[in-house]
């Protein structure tokens, strides 16, 4: 696989798994927002976008740089479940789009 | 500011752990005065466990760490639950002896760490600086180990006398985590202790640990965390700049001590209740300037000269990334003292939480799961309850009114009166309501101890985004079915404003027990075999209302803002008897001491209206009142001044309505009644006068409670008026239309 089809493959899938194009105007790959990972994938979280008491929120939570996540439930629409650190958290859409990530490959 | 730095000071924000009971009733009442008298013989704080004989611990834990049983492990009964002081935060302070000890346990909000966030984390943090517990019991989740641990590394910050509790060892080695727990008190430098609080294994020792840390502070050697390498010089930088300032102003280190627990026979401060940033350790206020904590950078901007702060401030700037970065060096820190200690699956073990939640928090499985969930809870509350309901009021209080008549034979007939159908009978609408509350909280203690309601929540949120409110605000609407007035309380789970806001005022539309109780009590009579439909019909007629309120504020006062979701769904276990056992125990009792007084108060009021002047009730005041409503009421087809004064009366207590009928129709609130009261209205206005019923102005507890939660008149009168448009609008809209559809 070259360097361009792994920075893309996240999107591919994301796409496939969408149908519908994403809000990629404001995020560079090889990060995508939490929100497009489909389940089961496995990510690593990179920036946190968002005001400051929402961003020390979510990091206290343990969505720190470089945190190991674990998308569990993703149905395109509605909250979004994720693991991190072991521990189940719930996350709006809205939410969820503030957290960036990169996908590892499965 | 120019205060000395080392003085403590108790006055405002401490618990008050009396032992009163009438100060425990949170609710009903204003919330406590600010000031608490220093040296009061209430003030059992920690910083004269000398005088007071009593030793204090603080009980801290994220949520969803087994902290409440914990507590209810030590503690039983002998808690006091109130609120902290002019705060909507429950604050629980139990009392128990170990090794011949008089211990105060306070339980600090369960928070994730001790930034200033939320309400629950100022005070935890707030508490933990300025009260000085003797120890700190820190209970972390085995299962999430590393996160559970994000508390403890902001308490070894802090420096306080530490004890970790290792909870839930049994569910992290089902999941195929194992720890050791004295690597991990090695790696730290505080005891921890192995614990099944659940099934009370390992209390007694934390208890123990906590004592022997209590009894010699300094010998404890813990790890404080450290910070990344590059962020190490400005931190250093900050904190000297605090401190040169501190000295300069209090003469002080500023910083309360490097050895915890010293101050206890330090004098006290007693004419100063305001916070100022010398309060803090230098140390630990340097960190959290970093971190960009809102109250302590206001703080050093109020309390510190303009030139210190600006140097302050440049340092702060040029590292303005660091406050995500030092969560992050946290959890590297917590990383490196666990990894020793804990030992993984190589692949993940699909747990039973996994399998579970497949089902329920699936958005179309979930939904039936809860529906059907809401459903038992329902049938089992209202199976158990009507036997020992009809058993209440038919043997026990017919016979208790019999025995108490006879009794009162030689009494003036107003007193017999006023007794017997007065107070008795409203004594009696409390004892009978009591089983389904009970059995309806055991019931919802028992969902939320499993963990399923959380899930409940999650599977919500889509629909509470209509509105503008999310999943978590599912959690006290649905507490709303046993009681509004608990519901109203659980709206403090809501970290924002608006989101509180708008749920206390949903609240109210939630049918409660006491409403649920006067349809099954008049739908038979009213609609004969359609009974069950028409009381469903009512509750979802609740619902859409709730829902179409909740749509429209959200627009037209809110501009359709939303709020942020994030709640984490804790891992399913077996609920803990003694847990659930409390819950209920606490619920039912604050509903007894709010709502029970009232509802007496309001038989004896209601009794006394109807029989003055002269004793006959067709020329009583009430009568009087009645008629005089009667214009209003012939738009919704109750024209009956006995109508209105029930549905009036039910303001009280919505249970009321039907002990108000009784005394009105003079039979008591016996079978005969609904059947009397059906015969006097027509079809369109029997469902006329339930609608109205159901959506009625919230009863005075609720309408107490929502003035104490929202401290606004504008929004209690607001929910009220809403409420009163609302049912009154529906009620006759429903008569015309029903008046119409059987005229044509």
């Amino acid at each position: 696989m070259s360097m361009v089809s792994r920075a893309i493959a996240p999107f591919r899938r994301h796409w496939r798994h969408q149908g519908q194009q994403p809000e990629v105007d404001a995020v560079a790959p090889p990060f995508t927002a939490l929100s497009h990972l489909p389940p089961g994938r496995s990510a690593l979280v990179r920036v946190l976008r968002g005001g400051r008491e929402f961003c020390s929120r979510v990091a206290n939570l343990g969505f720190t740089e470089g945190a190991s996540i674990q998308v569990q439930q993703n149905y395109g629409r509605g909250p979004i479940l994720v693991e991190v650190r072991g521990a189940l958290v719930a996350l709006g859409r809205a939410e969820a789009e503030k957290i960036l990530v990169q996908a590892e490959e499965s | 500011m120019a205060l000395p730095a080392q003085k403590i000071r108790l006055p405002e924000r401490i618990s008050r752990p009396d032992k009163q009971p009438d100060a425990a009733a949170p609710a009903m009442m204003p919330p406590p005065a600010l000031k608490v008298l220093t040296g009061s013989c209430h003030d059992t704080g920690p910083s004269q466990p000398v005088a007071a004989g009593q030793l204090t611990i603080a009980l801290v834990g994220q949520p969803n760490v087994g902290k409440s049983t914990v507590f209810n492990m030590l503690t039983g009964l002998n808690q006091h639950v109130g609120n902290w002081p002019g705060k909507t935060v429950e604050q629980k302070t139990g009392f128990f002896r170990a090794n011949g000890a008089s211990l105060a346990l306070v339980d600090l909000p369960g928070t994730y760490s001790l930034s200033a966030n939320s309400e629950e984390e100022r005070i935890a943090r707030d508490y933990l600086i300025r009260a000085r517990p003797a120890v700190v019991m820190a209970v972390v989740n085995a299962a999430i180990l590393e996160r559970s641990l994000y508390l403890v590394a902001e308490l070894l910050a802090l420096g306080l006398p530490l004890v970790v509790g290792l909870n839930m060892l049994d569910v992290a080695e089902q999941r195929g985590v194992h720890i050791e727990p004295h690597v991990l008190a090695a790696a730290l430098g505080v005891p921890v202790i192995p614990l099944v609080a659940s099934k009370n294994q390992g209390v007694q020792e934390l208890v123990d640990a906590a004592l022997a840390v209590a009894a010699d502070p300094a010998s404890q050697k813990a790890n404080r965390p450290t910070i990344r390498p590059e962020h190490q010089p400005v931190l250093a930088a900050v904190e000297a700049i605090l401190r040169r300032a501190a000295g300069d102003i209090g003469g002080g280190e500023g910083e309360i001590s490097a050895s915890p627990g010293a101050q206890a026979d330090a004098p006290q401060d007693a004419d100063v209740d305001r916070i100022s940033l010398t309060d803090y350790p230098a140390d630990w206020a340097a960190l959290k300037l970093l971190e960009g904590d809102g109250e302590i950078t206001a703080l050093a901007r109020a309390d510190l000269p303009p030139a210190v702060w600006d140097e302050i401030h440049a340092h702060l700037l040029a590292h303005e990334d660091a406050y995500l970065d030092i969560a992050g060096g946290r959890y590297e820190w917590i990383g490196r003292m666990a990894r020793a200690a804990v030992t993984r699956p190589k692949a993940g073990v699909i747990t039973r939480t996994e399998r579970l939640d497949r089902v329920a928090t699936h958005p179309l499985f979930g939904m039936g799961l809860l529906l059907a969930m809401f459903g038992l809870v329902f049938w089992f509350t209202y199976t158990v309850a009507t036997p020992i309901t009809d058993w209440l009021s038919g043997t026990v209080l017919a016979g208790l009114s019999t025995a108490l008549g006879a009794l009162l034979g030689g009494t003036p007939a107003w007193f017999s009166g006023l007794l017997v159908d007065g107070l008795l009978a409203g004594a009696g609408t409390v004892l009978t309501f009591l089983p389904i509350l009970v059995i309806f909280f055991a019931a919802l203690g028992v969902l939320e101890d499993t963990g399923y309601l959380a899930r409940g929540a999650y599977v919500m949120d889509r629909f509470m985004h209509m509105m503008g409110l999310h999943g978590k605000s599912f959690l006290p609407l649905f507490l709303g079915f046993g009681c509004n007035v608990p519901a109203v309380l659980g709206a403090r789970i809501l970290e924002d404003r608006r989101a509180r806001l708008l749920t206390i005022l949903l609240a109210p539309l939630v049918p409660c027990t006491a409403r649920l109780a006067v349809i099954a009590f008049l739908a038979p009579a009213f609609f004969g075999p359609q009974a069950a439909l028409a009381s469903w019909g009512l509750v979802a007629l609740n619902l859409v209302v709730l829902a179409a309120v909740g749509i429209a504020v959200n627009r037209l006062a809110f501009g359709g803002a939303q709020t942020a979701f994030i709640m984490e769904l804790p891992l399913y276990h077996i609920p803990n008897p003694r847990t659930v056992g409390l819950y209920v125990w606490n619920n039912t009792l604050s509903f007894v001491r709010k709502a029970g007084s009232l509802i007496l108060i309001a038989s004896a009021v209601v009794w006394l209206l109807s029989n003055l002047p002269g004793g006959a009730i067709e020329t009583s005041l009430l009568a009087r009142f009645g008629r005089w409503l009667a214009p209003v009421g012939s738009w919704m087809g109750l024209a009956d001044w006995r109508i209105m004064v029930a549905l009036l009366s039910s303001f009280f207590a919505k249970e009321n309505t039907i002990a108000t009928l009784g005394i009105l129709f003079g039979t008591g609130a016996g079978t005969g009644l609904a059947t009397q009261v059906a015969a006097i209205l027509t079809p369109a206005a029997r469902w006329a006068f339930l609608v109205a019923q159901m959506l009625f102005i919230p009863c005075l507890a609720t309408v107490a409670t929502i003035k104490q939660e929202t401290a606004s008149w504008r929004w209690t009168g607001a929910s009220v008026a809403l409420l009163l448009a609302l049912s009154l609008g529906a009620a006759a809209l429903v008569y015309q239309v029903g008046t119409l559809l059987a005229g044509g």
